[in-house]
């Protein structure tokens, strides 16, 4: 029988590679998706404590899918913003090192 | 050991060694397809959660939509093996390794020794996989989070045209 620790547990190591990602790669691209991966994490959190209110019978409610759904969203914009800022930063520095991303003026 | 513990034992494995994939790969493209595999394994621990509208959409969106629009960029910009010469900070990276192994000992400590949630999760049943999840997440969202789901369109709107302006400003004009 696997207990909801497990997953949370799992959710936990995915949430510190992810961070782990964010601090040690240089490559802007690599940090983006260590990102996702944390968002990722927070959304297998979610879902697990659904489920686990669920069967405790004490939420009748899908609040941790909606949420699910709404982080979905949020990554899917957040992407596309991000995305179009790294390319128009290469235009402007034919470079992406996050090193050099040390001023506001392009 | 029962059946459920095994998947779950060996998909977790799946996962971890992917996401330590993504991290570890010197080329972006394998980085972003190591991803596509821990999303898709995170859509199976889904499924075994009893959401399957999640996973689905997990599949299409992240796997789908978002990894695909990242391996456009890796491919555009060519930063498949992009490794800067000169590390700004060299201390950095073993202070990382030290935080991240600190993080994760913490937080295993912490949900294993205090929190004892101890909820035993079952398997879902044969309703859970059937309409029925999709019938009830519709009435949640459309019934209590109805403001924010239109905050989350106007988000989507903002985001569309924010990043046609950033990747289009010489027709735009301001510069």
């Amino acid at each position: 029988m696997v207990s909801v620790d497990y997953y949370i547990i799992l959710s936990a190591i995915l949430f510190t590679i992810g961070a782990l990602g964010v601090l040690i790669r240089r490559n802007p691209l690599i940090i983006f998706m260590s990102i996702e991966l944390m968002l990722n994490a927070g959304n297998l959190a979610f879902v697990a404590f659904g489920r686990s209110y669920e069967i405790a019978g004490k939420s009748p409610f899908y609040t941790g899918q909606i949420f699910v759904f709404f982080v979905i969203a949020v990554a899917a914009a957040e992407v596309a913003v991000g995305l179009a800022l790294i390319v128009e930063i290469f235009k402007t520095k034919k470079n992406i090192n996050i090193d050099e991303m040390n001023s506001l003026k392009g | 050991m029962t059946s459920e513990l095994i998947v779950f034992l060996v998909l977790s494995l799946v996962a971890i060694t992917s996401a330590l994939g993504m991290l570890f790969s010197r080329n972006a493209v394998y980085s972003a397809l190591f991803l596509v595999l821990n999303f898709v394994t995170v859509a199976v621990f889904y499924l075994l959660l009893g959401a399957p509208f999640i996973a689905m959409s997990q599949i299409t969106v992240y796997a789908g939509a978002i990894m695909v629009l990242f391996l456009f960029v890796i491919m555009l910009l060519g930063a498949e093996s992009f490794t800067p010469l000169v590390q700004a900070m060299p201390w950095q990276r073993p202070l990382a390794f030290i935080l991240a192994v600190t993080l994760a000992v913490e937080s295993i400590y912490l949900i294993f020794a205090r929190a004892r949630l101890n909820t035993v999760i079952t398997a879902p049943d044969v309703a859970a996989n059937s309409m029925e999840n999709l019938r009830k997440m519709a009435l949640t969202l459309f019934d209590q989070f109805l403001l924010p789901f239109e905050i989350t369109s106007i988000l989507l709107l903002v985001a569309m045209v924010g990043a046609i302006v950033l990747t289009n400003r010489e027709k735009v004009g301001y510069r």
